[in-house]
């Protein structure tokens, strides 16, 4: 979990029918860092997420994890290399309760045989103990012990967003993907979502890119930042130095600003 | 009231936690187990049709009710099963390698189909599904020389390490043994990770995928697994028939596997069960109810399909969870009681999806 690994993305584009949702953004992420990418709607915040998770396929450019090339791996084997993820729309299995969505959280780690698993083999029931208790450590970390039996369409939004977060963890990553971590929570959520943050960063080492909006979030808890608009990368740097920058000012203010 | 106080991992893994679960599930397998001292041959026959009925409803909930992925096709999965069984054993290939066999088979020809369905969703894995089992019902009619086409196939009698099973309850027997089996299996899937890859994938393909799911080979698996069981079935029906026509796996019977999960309750193996107990106890009731009512109603043709199709629509109306949804109410009526509101099982709203992916 703790191997240093840079996340390098160089020139990437993509074109969808004539429009460049991205287009040729390079940028890279430091091993142990929280970096968040903002920008107005539409910018190609979550189209750059897609793009690394392998959900889509650029048109052009190369993206690094650590020696492993990314874009040589299909969708399902991202997770594999140590890059988990949530999404702005929450995407939980919403007919299995708690549990059952964050043991599928580890089935990156897990063996999956029917013959064996329609019998119910010894080696089965040992496996599925063990992989219980690295959950149990999740739902402690989360302090989402009360949902664990819940159903995930009986959860509240804010709920469902910690349980979708867990979930991640329980592949644990060494880089996580948070597409809008605070977005529909309210403030105490919402400062509950900056120290696990801290948390995910410092007990578990593991090095967070996120999509948010939340500028005050976004200060708290960033150590650098990346703003784009129209799919064009405008600046890196520090949360301060960003928000002070001309350009973003002009993408969110408009010119008249 | 029963409050469950966890000590172990082991209490979730466990299938029966509560002492009610316990009393019931031990009160069925002894009604099943002393059936053939209770019921007449006829009745007992029915039962045993009613056995291998749950088989099929569960290898279809394995597909539809647990992966999501519908088939209007999966009686041709019961005929491959009847065929090849019956064909094997005519061939003087023994019962018991003649079942590993059909399961093999069929198990192999839904995995074929389950690759190319792996690709598609919604209408057009309907209609997919729909034309392979009206393709495999050609097949069963024109290949004469294997099936006997349209003018059938006798099944060879039943006969199982040498020993002839003549008798109803010796078959009945053998379908019992096998549907506890499969049952027992089946739910034995859904507590490993090949099971809740399955859910996975029916409730949310995206994350399913970038949680490390490879989604088109569990598909696959999920379609392999469903044929295989169906095909066992299909066995298990061809000595129940003891003759086999292409007709009896058209298009209706695949719809009438369908509507008895749907009725039974979509996403448990129990609905399943309740459905195949629904679909075969019917038609015994309708022709009761025949001799019942004045003969200008009860003698009127297509009485039958017409209180089969309306009592269908009222379920799917009333009770879209099927009848499990009612009998888990049912069961929290009385394990709150007097606490039961009407509101107790109404589902808060649940949340906009949007920019979703396919």
């Amino acid at each position: 979990m703790n191997e240093a690994r840079t996340l390098q993305v160089r020139n990437l584009s993509i074109e969808f029918g004539g429009v460049h949702a991205v287009e040729d953004v390079s940028f890279d992420v430091n091993p142990g860092e929280v970096f968040a990418i903002i920008g107005p709607n539409g910018a190609g915040k979550s189209t750059i997420f897609n793009l690394i998770s392998r959900l889509y396929e650029p048109t052009a450019g190369t993206i690094h994890y650590g020696d492993q090339n990314v874009l040589e791996l299909p969708a399902h084997r991202i997770v594999h290399a140590g890059i988990g993820r949530t999404f702005q729309n929450i995407e939980l299995f919403e007919h299995a309760t708690v549990l059952q969505n964050l043991l599928v959280g580890r089935h990156s780690h897990m063996h999956a045989n029917p013959f064996s698993s329609f019998a119910f083999l010894p080696g089965i029931r040992k496996s599925e103990i063990e992989h219980r208790r690295k959950v149990e450590d999740i739902i402690d970390l989360m302090e989402i012990a009360q949902y664990r039996d819940e159903r995930i369409s009986d959860l509240a939004y804010g709920a469902r967003k910690n349980v979708e977060l867990a979930r991640a963890l329980c592949a644990e990553p060494s880089l996580l993907l948070l597409d809008e971590p605070a977005s529909g929570l309210n403030h105490e959520e919402t400062d509950d979502v900056s120290f696990w943050l801290e948390d995910i960063k410092y007990d578990l080492g593991v090095t967070i890119v996120m999509v948010e909006h939340d500028m005050n979030l976004v200060s708290q808890v960033a150590d650098r930042v990346m703003a784009i608009n129209d799919g064009k990368l405008l600046t890196i740097g520090t949360p301060d130095e960003v928000r002070e920058n001309a350009e973003v000012q002009r993408a969110y203010l408009g010119s008249a600003a | 009231m029963q409050f469950l106080f966890k000590t172990a991992y082991n209490d979730d893994i466990r299938f029966l936690a509560k002492t009610g679960e316990k009393i019931r599930v031990a009160i069925v397998i002894m009604f099943l187990i002393v059936a053939p001292l209770l019921l007449q041959p006829y009745y007992l026959a029915e039962l045993g049709l009613l056995l291998v009925y749950a088989i099929a409803g569960i290898g279809l909930m394995i597909l539809t009710g647990y992966t999501g992925q519908v088939s209007f096709g999966h009686a041709a999965f019961l005929g491959i099963g009847a065929y090849t069984h019956s064909i094997l054993m005519s061939h003087g290939v023994p019962f018991s390698l003649s079942i590993a066999i059909t399961l093999l088979f069929s198990g192999v020809a839904g995995m074929a189909i389950g690759r190319s369905a792996s690709k598609m969703f919604g209408f057009y894995l309907a209609i997919a599904t729909l034309a392979f089992g009206i393709l495999i019902e050609t097949v069963f009619g024109e290949w004469t020389a294997l099936t006997g086409g349209h003018s059938g196939l006798a099944v060879p009698s039943l006969e199982i390490f040498g020993v002839p099973l003549r008798q109803a309850w010796q078959q009945y027997y053998l379908d019992l043994v096998l549907t506890l089996a499969v049952i027992w299996g089946a739910s034995n899937l859904f507590r490993t990770p090949v099971g809740r890859s399955f859910v996975a994938i029916r409730d949310s393909e995206l994350s399913a995928r970038c949680l490390g799911v490879n989604v088109e080979w569990v598909k696959i698996q999920a379609f392999g697994i469903s044929a295989a069981i169906t095909g066992l079935a299909g066995a298990l029906l061809a000595h129940h028939l003891t003759y086999l026509v292409p007709e009896v796996f058209g298009v209706l019977e695949s719809l009438k596997l369908l509507l008895m999960i749907v009725v039974g309750g979509l996403g448990s193996i129990l609905g399943a069960v309740f459905g195949a107990i629904i679909i075969s106890v019917l038609p015994v009731a309708i022709s009761f109810l025949k001799d019942v009512l004045p003969p200008s109603i009860g003698q009127t043709a297509g009485l039958e399909p017409l209180l089969f199709g309306l009592i269908i629509v009222f379920v799917i109306v009333l009770e879209p969870l099927g009848v499990y949804g009612r009998w888990m109410k049912l069961r929290f009526f009385f394990e709150t009681f007097p606490y039961y509101r009407k509101s107790s099982f109404v589902r808060q709203k649940s949340y906009l999806k949007t920019e979703r992916m396919r």
